[in-house]
């Protein structure tokens, strides 16, 4: 044992302790923290993954699914685990990767009676969900609770990512007040996805939980990653807080989350 | 007040890996001297120490192979 590390793992972290920004205290910094992965899905494969090989203490995971023989296209944890729920599949890859990383699954829906309780039990959320409903329901518990969110969402060729930091900088409903109406925007399941799509997005929202907790470098506060693979594109659009933005304006109108502003459109009436 | 370190066995890039653990738990001013009987270790070591501003006060050789590195904590 040096510096509170055993043998395996000062061998195991070798490269982040070597690193000056990270070295033994950023790296008993990611052993302690708590990280919630909304979704084992596209996205929630790569920040699973690379968050448990960095050694992130306790990794909560919900997702409701079993996997499917179309996921493996791009969910690349859950191999050999058809049929399985994804929140266990993902479970067996972390444990079989890190030993370190305590995985916590809920094999439930988010939804507005849970997601306070949850989000409580962590440092940082990452949304790594497939539609609108859980999207805003997650923006405005973090903003409610006052967690830092790493959002990404994919759409066939394309992608986005932004941190938010509630009260530091804009929230998805500054930028996009409310969702689009039900139907207008496909799903992945009709619109299709390129199987590596995610895989771009899900790392930098890894990359940006792993800076958040080491206390390092610039965060994707009021800025937005807009990829697009097809064109191999990076272009970040600048977002503002809005002050009339309806969970963290300066009157806010959703002083609490309620069941009925999370159905298709997240419109308050 | 010293403190030692006993690298005997260990090889790059594990030797500044320890090193640095050990740096960590010692206060700054003061000095950790690091035991060391593989060579390669004694030349890069004190140079990715002095990239993170460590001072190194001494490198002294003790035997055919075995040397200590004096270290002192920016």
């Amino acid at each position: 044992m040096i510096g509170g590390f055993n043998e395996e793992q000062i061998r195991r972290y070798s490269r982040h302790i070597i690193l000056p920004e990270v070295g033994g205290k950023g790296q008993k910094k990611l052993l302690s923290s708590k990280v919630l992965c909304i979704g084992a899905g596209g996205l929630g494969s790569p920040v699973i993954e690379y968050l448990a090989a960095a050694g992130i203490g306790s990794i909560g995971i919900i997702d409701d699914d079993t996997v499917d023989l179309s996921n493996l296209q791009r969910q690349v944890i859950h191999g050999g685990n058809v049929g399985k729920s994804k929140a266990e599949s993902a479970k067996q890859f972390v444990n079989n990767l890190n030993p370190d990383v305590d995985v916590k699954t809920y094999i439930e829906r988010l939804n507005a009676n849970n997601v306070i309780d949850i989000f409580n039990e962590y440092d940082i959320i990452v949304d790594g969900s497939d539609n609108f409903a859980t999207r805003y329901l997650v923006n405005d518990a973090c903003v409610i609770t006052n967690k830092p969110l790493s959002h990404g969402s994919i759409y066939r060729f394309e992608g986005q990512v932004t941190t938010i930091i509630p009260h530091k900088g804009p929230c998805y409903r500054c930028l996009f007040e409310h969702a689009p109406p039900p139907g207008m925007v496909p799903s992945c399941q009709e619109a299709g996805v390129l199987g590596v799509l995610p895989g771009i997005i899900g790392v930098i929202q890894a990359t940006e939980v792993v800076k958040y907790l080491l206390g390092i470098g610039e965060l994707l506060v009021g800025r937005l990653v807009y990829y697009d693979a097809l064109n191999m594109t990076f272009q970040e659009i600048k977002m503002r807080w809005n002050k009339n933005c309806p969970i963290c304006g300066e009157e806010p109108k959703i002083t609490s989350i309620q069941e009925e502003i999370y159905g298709d459109s997240c419109r308050i009436w | 007040m010293t403190t030692e370190l006993d690298l005997r066995g260990e090889v790059c890039p594990y030797t500044f890996v320890k090193t640095k653990l050990k740096l960590e738990d010692v206060e700054s001013g003061e000095e950790l001297i690091v035991i060391f009987d593989h060579a390669p270790a004694v030349e890069n070591v004190p140079r990715s120490l002095k990239n993170e501003g460590h001072k190194i006060m001494g490198i002294e050789q003790k035997g055919d192979h075995l040397w200590n590195v004096r270290i002192r904590k920016a």
